[in-house]
């Protein structure tokens, strides 16, 4: 064996004044970070394994742990920087491609953060939504071009619409890239709170069927665990072309995680890689696509909306156009921020662009060419709070989606280790020792709390901006002002500067 | 009566409840770092946890209607209270015959051996009167105190 040249990333901190030996920490360390020391009698800690997840700072119960990056410094280089050296030190063990999870974790400007809301003052009144009724309910699907109406009542049926209590879903995260238990958390969550969760492309589990009415079943480029009753399972359908975390790349599920569960799911041998390719092999145009569109309407009589989902890149304002065209009822957009429970690294790091200007770009395109109402939108990719919600709202989005920030409510502390199927929290995880640390009822009032705080945050924006229901912020981009932004991302945004 | 039922199906073998089971019955009432610091001599856990990996749970006293423990007792030290149901070990009475260990349905006795030679046996906490340690410190909802277990209640 030759030299290792990795260093530990983390070093753990132990409390000796605090630790009473009790291991719970060993107990609960998937990477064996901790180790006890029968002869010594003592818990001693491994740094290098360590992937700073805060299980064992969270569980401790005398609170006598703590983590920090570890001190060790390479000379100063702005060039080459630690992560840069570090990574061509693993490539050169390995002679891989480097693997991460969850989102873009790198400095690129955070638009959000640069986008300011309105309130109303003097001129128009302010709303107090403790004192009236403020409505959040969202319809997404196509609407008619214009409204027929005959002794009071429409001439013809609305296409098939998903009621959302608020404008909030759950984005698709796979059973097998995430555990049973957090399927199932997010399933319950969305049925308590009146809003969707996403199957994802792993088939629909026999004990989530229940939540149907609250389930956008996905179908992408592997087919996975897609029939007839999955199909009408849910209440909508969701075609994967791409996620933000890895345009252009399909998914790549191990073996080792192909246990007995995700094989029936999967519909795929026990223990067989499960590969998602890049492309569907069956869409290369939007008339292709439109062919799986309407081949998935057929299936289940025209009554589910059909959404389909693109990774936010250059060109995705014609794209999104052209999946209007093709027959899609809802264009889903995910940002380069959006998470993953793999993909390679520089792919995450470098490939897409912000959901921000996607979403200015999409909802122009779409208005300009007067079909806006003929699909609805909804973005996902790193929407972190309440004002995320509403400023994309008012770029024009008709919903959001949500993973990173859900998994987080479940207990997911950014490790971004996903892919090693060795998740402490029981999420992005396969193993029966660590699943169970997710409990699915836990779960599910931690993620229906998050939707009911950020639902109550949203209703205090729209009542500051004297709106009382969500429909009349929607595209509202006058209730943007840029803060930091050069013209030409104004510009794209459709908002104007802070002042203006 | 009120009952500790464990749910292994989220018993995450942490042991937190032994833990916060020995701090609870120690002469440092629930300070955990003075019970393992200070304490030379630290109460024995009554409760267990079994575990045959990936399978876990917490066992402790049952408080059976009909217990056997209380029967067999030589000295009568091994008492269910008529009114709250609770099987406790009287320790001074307790000479350490160890009958009711055997008799036992559930392993749930354990051997106090520290002093005075003593049955150890869960008491459902009840001096301090309120949710027993064990639950109270359960970071996964995997013991529940109720009148019924979980699986009938929720058969509802």
């Amino acid at each position: 064996m030759s030299l290792n040249y990795m260093t530990p990333a983390f070093i753990i901190e132990r409390d000796k004044d605090r630790c009473i030996d009790c291991q719970v920490c060993v107990r609960q360390c998937a990477n064996e970070a901790h180790k006890w020391d029968e002869e010594e009698q003592k818990v001693y800690s491994e740094d290098a394994n360590c992937v700073n997840c805060h299980r064992c700072v969270v569980m401790c119960p005398t609170r006598a742990l703590s983590v920090r990056r570890f001190p060790l410094e390479f000379r100063y280089n702005a060039n080459w920087t630690p992560e840069t050296i570090r990574a061509i030190y693993l490539q050169a063990e390995t002679g891989g491609v480097l693997l991460t999870g969850m989102g873009n974790d790198r400095p690129y400007p955070i638009y959000w953060d640069h986008m300011l809301l309105n309130a109303s003052q003097v001129t128009n009144p302010s709303i107090d939504p403790l004192r009236e009724p403020m409505e959040l309910k969202t319809y997404l699907g196509r609407k008619p071009d214009f409204l027929k109406i005959k002794n009071g009542k429409l001439l013809e049926d609305i296409p098939p619409q998903l009621e959302l209590d608020v404008p909030i879903m759950f984005s698709a995260m796979s059973f097998g890239s995430i555990s049973l238990n957090a399927h199932k958390s997010l399933a319950a969550a969305a049925q308590q709170v009146g809003t969707y969760w996403n199957t994802g492309e792993g088939g629909l589990h026999r004990d989530l069927v229940q939540y149907g009415d609250h389930t956008i079943v996905q179908v992408a480029s592997g087919r996975f665990g897609i029939n007839p009753d999955y199909l009408k399972a849910g209440a909508a359908i969701e075609i994967k072309i791409g996620q933000g975390a890895k345009p252009g790349i399909g998914g790549h599920l191990p073996g080792e995680k192909v246990g007995e569960e995700v094989s029936k799911t999967r519909m795929i041998p026990l223990g067989t890689d499960a590969l998602s390719p890049a492309p569907h092999h069956d869409i290369y145009s939007i008339e292709d696509l439109r062919q799986l569109i309407y081949s998935l309407k057929e299936a289940t009589e025209y009554q589910k909306p059909v959404f389909v989902k693109i990774a936010a890149v250059h060109n995705v304002a014609a794209i999104a156009s052209g999946i209007v065209r093709a027959g899609a009822d809802v264009v889903v957009i995910d940002g380069y921020r959006g998470g993953t429970g793999a993909a390679p690294l520089r792919t995450r790091d470098s490939v897409g662009i912000p959901i921000e200007f996607a979403l200015a770009a999409v909802d122009t395109r779409l208005r300009e060419e007067g079909i806006r109402n003929k699909a609805s939108l909804v973005i996902g990719g790193s929407i972190r709070n309440s004002t995320d919600i509403v400023k994309a709202i008012a770029l024009g989005a008709d919903a959001v989606y949500i993973g990173t920030g859900a998994l987080i409510a479940l207990g997911c502390h950014l490790c971004q280790k996903c892919y090693t199927g060795k998740c402490n929290w029981g999420i992005a995880t396969q193993d029966p020792q660590l699943y169970k640390r997710l409990n699915p009822e836990i779960g599910a009032e931690r993620a229906a709390n998050l939707l009911k705080a950020w639902a109550h945050e949203i209703e205090e924006l729209l009542g500051g901006m004297g709106i009382n229901a969500l429909e009349s912020l929607r595209g509202n981009r006058l209730m943007l002002r840029g803060i930091g932004l050069t013209d030409r991302e104004l510009n794209i945004l459709g908002i104007k500067a802070a002042g203006e | 009566m009120k009952r500790v039922y464990a749910r292994e199906e989220y018993c995450v073998g942490c042991k937190l409840c032994e833990i916060h089971c020995i701090a609870a019955h120690s002469k440092y009432k629930n300070d955990l770092i003075k019970t393992f610091k200070k304490d030379t001599n630290p109460p024995v856990s009554r409760i267990l946890v079994e575990e045959n990996k990936p399978v876990s749970f917490a066992l402790q006293c049952r408080h059976c209607d009909d217990a056997p423990c209380t029967k067999a007792c030589i000295v009568g030290a091994m008492q269910k209270d008529p009114e709250t149901g609770i099987v406790t070990n009287e320790e001074d009475r307790c000479v350490g015959c160890w009958t009711c260990i055997l008799v036992c349905p559930y392993g749930a006795i354990q051997r106090d051996e520290r002093g005075h030679k003593v049955a150890s046996k869960c008491d459902l906490c009840s001096e301090n009167g309120k949710v027993p340690a064990c639950v109270e410190h359960c970071p996964n909802r995997a013991l529940e105190y109720g009148e019924e277990p979980f699986y009938l209640a929720k058969g509802k």
